[in-house]
């Protein structure tokens, strides 16, 4: 096995008396597609706020693709690889469509060079990435106007900006309709040269990958494998999917 | 789409004349206008535009909104008025420090008997300070109403210290019976029309540096660190670099007008730092309405002149005025600039019968709120 791209070692966090993160760890090696999932409170969120920089633990190490991520400022994550969605929809709602990929793809320019026009490899790599999550008939629209799913698509398409070795989604397709989660399925679908982590809550959108599934529980890792093992799973089925877990996906 | 593209060319064309001709006038043509009390007067609200200019790019566009950038104004105007003390005392020891028992001049006093020192000092410290100010406030995750109050703090604590200390900085009278500027008698109306004419080339300056800021990549990041500073974070920008350099560019521009506006005045004293001011220069921009600059610019002008034209009549009035324009502003957030652009858009669907295209410019949120909180 080659070296993993994230390792999580033996991760706590307790916010009052509440354990969150329980010594917890958790490797991704790249390229790989992982899905986190779990009940409400497991500590889904939390652990891609700790990976991302925005929660320091309380104990544990964070290693992404070499570097200490936990001494590592948020922002100079993204410049090494590591792309974060939010759960609702962050994109820069006065901005257009094509200004708010140009702002997420332009951090490594510097002082004056951001008082000139975006050079040409900038442009291009926008002109893609709208291309990618479909926008392209939306690229002057001002990104407030636009809908709940052409929000998250943008924000995914943000992080491609980044050229990320690493992305880290939480629950992409929250609100939104069947079709519109057909079209995230395939975007994601198409992103190979990254790995990706994501929390999702939809069984169903789970299903439609070829994907292993880490269960959280408690602020643990419950169970791990591939989803025709763990939905078939007694403890899982105990604590998070129920007896139908059909109609969990709801 | 093409027609569009072409008539906005155009529009963008006559707006570059209008401004220019605008220039040309207040330059050449309005000195001889106005007599040289009214010229005095505004040449003193062309500095406030200055100020509400920088401010403006701070608080509309960053979303930083400063209630102390009197401080920076009033560093500014202390730094040139330094200077205008050490020429008018001929050499000798300004009047006020033989007042408070100095006997010679302090050290850091002797550089500003130059005066293109006293200037850059003007303009660089008040810049220097508000960088590392709003770099040291956001690196502590410092924000919103917080950063807000700690302007207001700063302002009470400038003006604190400026009155206590006073054998080096005139104490509450401040500094004043300036004589000469350039070895020109200060009163002269000459001088004074030359000083007006130095206010608008330095206004219209920073008006063409601000509007390319804002309308470059960096005006739109600052709209994008307003929007979602969280967001912007995450896609690898450190926040706290982007407030230090607007905020730079603000606390200079607020220098430079408090550099320009001593010698128009003649005194240089602690209200100059203080709250009251610092509120006046936020509702002179939430009047002339956030995120367009040039509402700003209108705001202090026209605040300013309806302060003087009503005090002149009704003097105890004014006071109830500027509150009823600050409730007004908090009302209609988008301030007079918001009014010009909603007749402009009213008149454009007139003519045009369709919907406008969406602009270029990032249409700016009116954030009521935030003002009501402050």
């Amino acid at each position: 096995m080659s070296t993993p791209l994230l390792e999580v070692r033996g991760v706590s966090i307790a916010f009052d008396l509440i354990q969150v993160l329980d010594e917890l760890s958790l490797s991704l090696q790249p390229h790989e597609l992982r899905f986190l999932i779990g009940p409400n409170g497991a500590g889904k969120t939390t652990l891609l706020d700790v990976i991302s920089g925005k929660t320091r633990p309380h104990s544990g190490h964070v290693i992404f693709d070499g570097h200490d991520a936990l001494r590592t400022p948020a922002h100079r994550l993204a410049h090494l690889g590591m792309a974060r969605k939010f759960q609702t929809p962050a994109v820069f709602t006065s901005l257009t469509v094509r200004h708010n990929l140009e702002a997420a793809g332009s951090y490594h320019e510097r002082g004056l060079d951001l008082l000139l026009p975006a050079r040409a490899r900038i442009s291009e790599k926008v002109d893609e990435v709208i291309h990618t999550i479909g926008l392209t008939a939306q690229a002057g629209t001002p990104a407030g106007v636009l809908s709940h799913g052409q929000q998250q698509w943008l924000e995914i398409g943000m992080l491609l900006m980044l050229s990320p070795k690493l992305l880290l989604l939480d629950e992409p397709v929250a609100g939104l309709t069947r079709a519109e989660r057909d079209r995230t399925s395939e975007l994601l679908h198409n992103i190979r040269n990254a790995a990706i982590l994501i929390v999702e809550h939809d069984m169903a959108f789970v299903r439609q990958f070829d994907a292993a599934v880490t269960v959280l529980h408690q602020g643990r890792v419950l169970v791990e494998g591939p989803m025709a093992t763990v939905q078939r799973d007694e403890r899982v089925i105990e604590v998070y999917l129920g007896r139908a877990p059909e109609t969990d996906a709801a | 789409m093409a027609s569009a593209a072409g008539r906005s060319r155009l529009g963008a064309a006559s707006r570059y004349l209008a401004v220019a001709v605008l220039l040309v006038v207040m330059i050449t043509v309005v000195p001889g206008l106005l007599d040289s009390f009214r010229l005095n007067l505004l040449g003193k609200y062309l500095c406030y535009a200055l100020v509400a200019l920088g401010l403006d790019l701070a608080w509309g566009y960053a979303g930083l909104l400063s209630l102390g950038q009197s401080v920076f104004f009033g560093l500014g105007a202390y730094a040139f008025g330094m200077y205008l003390k050490l020429e008018s005392a001929h050499g000798k020891l300004p009047d006020f420090m033989g007042w408070s028992g100095l006997t010679a001049l302090p050290g850091y006093w002797r550089p500003f008997a130059d005066p293109l020192f006293a200037l850059l000092i003007a303009l660089v410290l008040p810049a220097a300070f508000a960088a590392a100010f709003a770099y040291l406030l956001s690196r502590s995750r410092v924000g919103g109403v917080y950063f807000a109050i700690i302007t207001q703090a700063l302002a009470f604590i400038a003006t604190t210290l400026f009155v206590g200390q006073q054998p080096f900085t005139g104490g509450t009278n401040g500094l004043t019976d300036f004589a000469t500027i350039f070895g020109q008698p200060l009163k002269d109306p000459s001088v004074q029309v030359a000083l007006y004419r130095a206010t608008v080339i330095a206004l219209a300056i920073c008006c063409a540096l601000g509007m390319w800021l804002a309308r470059s990549r960096f005006g739109r990041l600052l709209v994008a660190m307003r929007d979602d500073e969280q967001r912007l974070r995450f896609s690898g920008y450190n926040p706290a670099l982007l407030k230090a350099a607007v905020f730079g560019v603000a606390g200079g521009m607020a220098g430079l007008a408090g550099a320009l506006y001593v010698p128009q005045v003649g005194i240089v004293n602690p209200d100059a730092l203080g709250i009251i001011l610092g509120i006046n220069m936020v509702i002179w921009v939430a009047v002339g309405g956030r995120g367009t600059l040039w509402g700003a610019v209108l705001g202090a002008l026209v605040v300013n002149g309806a302060q003087s034209a009503i005090s002149e009549q009704f003097p105890d009035i004014w006071q109830y005025g500027i509150g009823l324009l600050f409730v007004l502003a908090v009302v209609y957030p988008g301030g007079l600039a918001g009014a010009v652009q909603s007749l402009q858009g009213k008149a454009r669907r007139h003519t045009l019968a369709v919907a406008p295209p969406p602009s270029n410019l990032p249409e700016m949120e009116p954030r009521s709120v935030e003002v009501a909180q402050v």
